[in-house]
């Protein structure tokens, strides 16, 4: 990410060091994670120390320090989709992609992580791939789920 | 500024308005524990060593004595079996990550808390916040802060900051209450400072 696309979301907020939540959400969502330069960046130009800025980068899980994966990958693990089997959906998934909760594979085309309620559970066992629900799922569904994703 | 009268263990203490039940206590001359505490610092209430017992109008509750402004006719009672008790227990949670800590032992003795209570979990911070708050307040520099939160928050130095200003400073070390803070930026010295030190020179 150069400093001319920081700088630009910098000024869109007026370069107040109140936006800079909003700062790094964007940087977030543009970027898919926030690289240590970018935080360097945004430091100086809002005038926020950067440790107070790295404490808030690792305090909300929103916020990745890592490279993340073109697609996000969330498995339900709530009571309602457990007892559906939603444990044999993440060993299906952990096999076809590799990777464990927390962690993105190294082509960085999918991040796997696990959530404890998608507040959908009539639907489980639910997944959700880029913010799009899949519910009822076989584990052998949601591999074909995640197979129509580059 | 108009003066506040309350009553600390029995006496009577005088005290300007806004003051805390900690600095009251502390002009009177009555000991309260505190491990957070600085007085170059803004109060910040992280420890909970400093817990009193309150009554205001016949009621009593606990309450962390060096974030707590006084009140008229407040009745502060800073020592008390309750008062022992939770100590003891903080004392003990703390011990259970840095159980070698010579302010933590010493309190331990005066309030009878067994370091062995609790599963040992050495991260030996206690979070007092000492360090990342004077760097900020006083010093001014922010070298260290808080990474993280809950269970997993900790000490962090910031490389890029730490490696221009720290071995010129080092005025946080001593405030440390388990040397947590020497080990942590020994480490950071000798992982990071000579790459970002070779970042800021221009290449060869």
């Amino acid at each position: 990410m150069d400093n001319a696309r920081i700088d630009r979301i910098i000024e869109s907020h007026g370069g107040e060091a109140s936006s800079l939540i909003q700062v790094l959400l964007e940087i977030q969502g543009e970027n898919r994670w926030l690289p240590r330069e970018a935080l360097k960046r945004v430091s100086d130009r809002l005038q926020v120390p950067l440790s107070r800025i790295q404490h808030i980068a690792t305090f909300y899980k929103t916020f990745s320090l890592s490279p993340r994966g073109r697609h996000e990958v969330h498995i339900c693990m709530g009571t309602a989709c457990h007892v559906r089997g939603a444990t044999r959906v993440l060993d299906a998934v952990q096999d076809l992609i590799g990777i464990g909760p927390g962690d993105t594979d190294l082509n960085l085309r999918f991040s796997l992580d696990t959530v404890n309620c998608l507040g959908c559970c009539a639907l489980g066992p639910v997944m959700k791939v880029n913010g799009k629900t899949h519910g009822k799922l076989s584990p052998a569904e949601a591999v074909e789920v995640l197979k129509s994703y580059e | 500024m108009s003066e506040v009268r309350l009553q600390i263990d029995g006496k009577d203490v005088v005290t300007r308005e806004g003051a805390t039940i900690l600095e009251a206590a502390r002009s009177a001359g009555i000991f309260i524990p505190t491990l957070c505490h600085h007085e170059k610092l803004e109060p910040y209430g992280g420890c909970r060593i400093c817990i009193v017992e309150v009554e205001l109008r016949g009621a009593t509750t606990l309450v962390v004595s060096c974030v707590h402004p006084v009140e008229d006719d407040l009745v502060v009672r800073t020592r008390s079996e309750r008062v022992d008790r939770i100590r003891k227990t903080l004392l003990e949670l703390m011990l259970a990550h840095a159980p070698d800590s010579p302010p933590l032992q010493e309190l331990a003795v005066e309030y009878g808390a067994d370091k062995d209570r609790f599963e040992k979990e050495a991260s030996f911070c206690i979070h007092c916040g000492l360090c990342v708050r004077y760097c900020a307040e006083v010093v001014k520099k922010n070298a260290v802060g808080f990474v993280e939160r809950g269970t997993r928050k900790e000490i962090a130095f910031i490389p890029e900051i730490a490696a221009r200003e720290c071995p010129t400073c080092k005025e946080c070390l001593p405030l440390c209450p388990t040397s947590y803070l020497q080990a942590a930026f020994v480490l950071t010295e000798a992982f990071a400072f000579r790459s970002v030190s070779s970042e800021a020179a221009p290449e060869e």
